[in-house]
């Protein structure tokens, strides 16, 4: 059985091949690291596989099902979730209302109930606000509940972030740039958070990421991506020690 | 400083904050439907506000809260107004019956309008709309055997169940009744997950659909439940002004309404509300002003002599009386808005509430904006 597996990805933007022939494959209980430099073409799979983007060739298999056809709002029903390098929250609600939104995937209500607010709307808009404290909890975001994302501070918008993909209980969690913003102490944190999502929640993480540190404390596997092409694939370690990743990080 | 004390989730699920809030719920109640009795000889009025009420809920819920600028809401409320007086006066339905059937029909055209208008963003859609209010209006001068065309229709005196609304106390319960259903209905979806995913649109549309919101659907559905909206203000609209004409439901007419959203508050019911009030009554306090400004001055100034009082009114008196005094003054209140108070009067009003809630110790600075993060590349 294959979890999540992406075959000879390849897409370009005009003249700029962004991707060329990229595959992979991530394995239940992973934490699944890609790295590179800028434009090497890292959040251009995270797109690809969120169908923002269209390949112009490869597959995605995800569970055994191919999901290369499938429409971008049906990603996360299908245990997909992502968060975004530059935060795309919903500014102008409060932390709850955006994790709420994280519920949507699950999500069954029919227009007309809600219209009437049916007592039947009421007790799942209860068990949503169930699950969504269970992320709160887990991620401590408790004295945050009701302010307005406008209002909060960078490094919590990330936490909040994480935390509404968490609410649609994914079994593939796409992190990008996690630390990217944070404080050394927040990006130990987040170490710890991507840990216990992994060995508590049992979610496969996907990541991109330039936190050398954090990348080698959390991954089992990395894979080297520069010019959309892949250089280099392994352990942490052995993908850090690879001329081709050493020459693209530091030129020459 | 007031602190609600939360023991369950029940607690913000509920329509009204907490009881103290739902007590002036009540008391506002109580004193609309005293109203009539204040107030009699401005009921005609009043009326009017609560249908414009439900024009700015339906304005409300697709540009506060969708994010979907539309300028073409005039030919909806046309749409309504001009189904359910054919409904009842030449089909002859039941009153009730005719509005449910001008309500539908306007939701259906929201769903004919929004379809095409999904592949536009911002200023495009807003055009597309524009374009639509255009064409309608044309409709309404060339379908004669329905709208009567140039010509007009004029509008019987609602009949319910037998029951005559033709006075106007009687009228303005019927349009409070219909606002304060609209109101709650509205309210009941922005609660609930379609209301979240709404706002969910507004703020990031990318966000909104790697989470599983399906945009075209909540984009149609956000449409078809503004024209239906307006659809029903239409029909209350049409017994309101008592004479149907093409020409009422033109452009400026969608700007008003827009500018009601806008001056009100963009994405709260509250600023609706405050916005229909406002774009109502200034109106009447113009033409009130026009009528007792000049007198007041004149009497004023007539304390430096009878000649000089009397120059003084002649020259307010003729300042008063320029036509385009009220599309002036409304444009200038508008500009000081946006200038002043981005958030509406409803923003105003929440700043006096924090204001006396945490009296002497009120910072200015509670409601300047935080810096703006930079959001991702937009990907489309």
């Amino acid at each position: 059985m294959t979890f999540f597996r992406a075959e000879g990805l390849r897409i370009n933007f005009g003249g700029v091949q962004a991707l060329d022939d990229v595959s992979f494959e991530v394995a239940p209980g992973q934490v699944f690291t890609i790295i590179g430099p800028n434009g090497a073409g890292k959040t251009t799979i995270f797109n690809l596989v969120s169908r923002i983007y269209e390949p112009s060739h490869g597959r995605l298999v995800f569970c055994d099902e191919d999901i290369t056809q499938v429409p971008p709002h049906e990603i996360a029903r299908r245990g997909i979730a992502r968060t975004f390098q530059n935060i795309e929250l919903f500014e102008h609600a409060t932390v709850l209302q955006n994790l709420l939104l994280g519920r949507h995937a699950h999500a069954r209500s029919r227009f007309l109930a809600e219209l009437l607010f049916l007592p039947r709307v009421r007790a799942r808009e209860i068990a949503h606000r169930e699950a969504a404290e269970k992320v709160i909890e887990f991620l401590e975001l408790q004295p945050y509940r009701d302010r307005l994302i406008a209002n909060l501070p960078y490094g919590i918008r990330k936490v909040v972030e994480l935390a509404r993909a968490l609410c649609t209980e994914p079994k593939l969690l796409l992190l990008d740039e996690p630390s990217s913003g944070l404080s050394v102490e927040e990006t130990e944190d987040m170490a710890f958070w991507i840990q216990d999502i992994r060995s508590l929640l049992d979610i496969t993480v996907l990541m991109v990421e330039h936190d050398m540190s954090l990348v080698s404390a959390v991954s089992d596997r990395v894979l080297a991506l520069n010019y959309g092409r892949t250089i280099a694939q392994g352990t942490a370690r052995e993908v850090q020690e690879q001329p081709d990743v050493v020459k693209a990080y530091l030129g020459g | 400083m007031r602190f609600i004390f939360k023991t369950s989730y029940e607690q913000d699920l509920t329509l009204f904050g907490d009881r103290v809030q739902r007590n002036w719920y009540v008391a506002l109640l109580v004193g609309l439907l005293g109203l009539p009795w204040l107030l009699p000889a401005y009921l005609t009025d009043l009326s009017l506000v609560l249908i414009y009420g439900l024009c700015g809920l339906s304005l409300m819920v697709l540009a506060g809260y969708t994010g979907l600028v539309s300028l073409g809401h005039a030919a909806f409320l046309g749409i309504g107004a001009y189904a359910h007086v054919y409904f009842v006066q030449d089909v002859g339905l039941p009153w009730i019956v005719a509005v449910a059937l001008a309500t539908a029909l306007t939701a259906a055209a929201g769903v004919l309008v929004g379809s095409p208008a999904l592949r536009m963003t911002g200023v495009y859609l807003t055009i597309a709309t524009l374009a639509f209010a255009l064409v309608i209006q044309e409709v309404f001068t060339r379908w004669d055997r329905v709208t009567h065309g140039l010509k007009g229709r004029p509008v019987d005196k609602p009949v319910i169940f037998g029951v005559s609304f033709a006075t106007d106390a009687a009228f303005y319960f019927l349009c409070l009744g219909f606002l304060i259903g609209g109101l709650w209905l509205t309210r009941n979806l922005l609660r609930a997950p379609t209301g979240r995913a709404w706002v969910a649109i507004r703020d990031s549309e990318i966000a909104a659909q790697s989470m599983g919101v399906n945009l075209a659907v909540y984009k149609t559905m956000a449409f078809s439940y503004s024209a239906g909206l307006m659809g029903l203000a239409g029909a209350l609209f049409a017994h309101k002004i008592g004479f149907l004409a093409p020409d009422i439901f033109g452009v400026l007419f969608s700007i008003q309404f827009l500018l009601m959203v806008v001056v009100g508050g963009l994405g709260s019911l509250h600023g609706a509300v405050f916005g229909a009030v406002f774009v109502a009554l200034l109106p009447v306090v113009i033409s009130q002003a026009r009528d007792s400004v000049p007198a007041w001055i004149g009497a004023v100034v007539s304390v430096l002599g009878s000649g000089a009082g009397t120059a003084a009114f002649r020259t307010t008196d003729r300042l008063v009386k320029q036509p385009g005094l009220e599309p002036g003054i409304f444009g200038l209140i508008l500009v000081l808005f946006i200038l002043f108070e981005p958030l509406g009067i409803y923003g105003r009003w929440v700043k006096l509430k924090v204001y006396f809630s945490t009296f002497p110790l009120y910072k200015r600075a509670t409601f300047k904006r935080q810096r703006a993060y930079m959001r991702s590349e937009r990907l489309r």
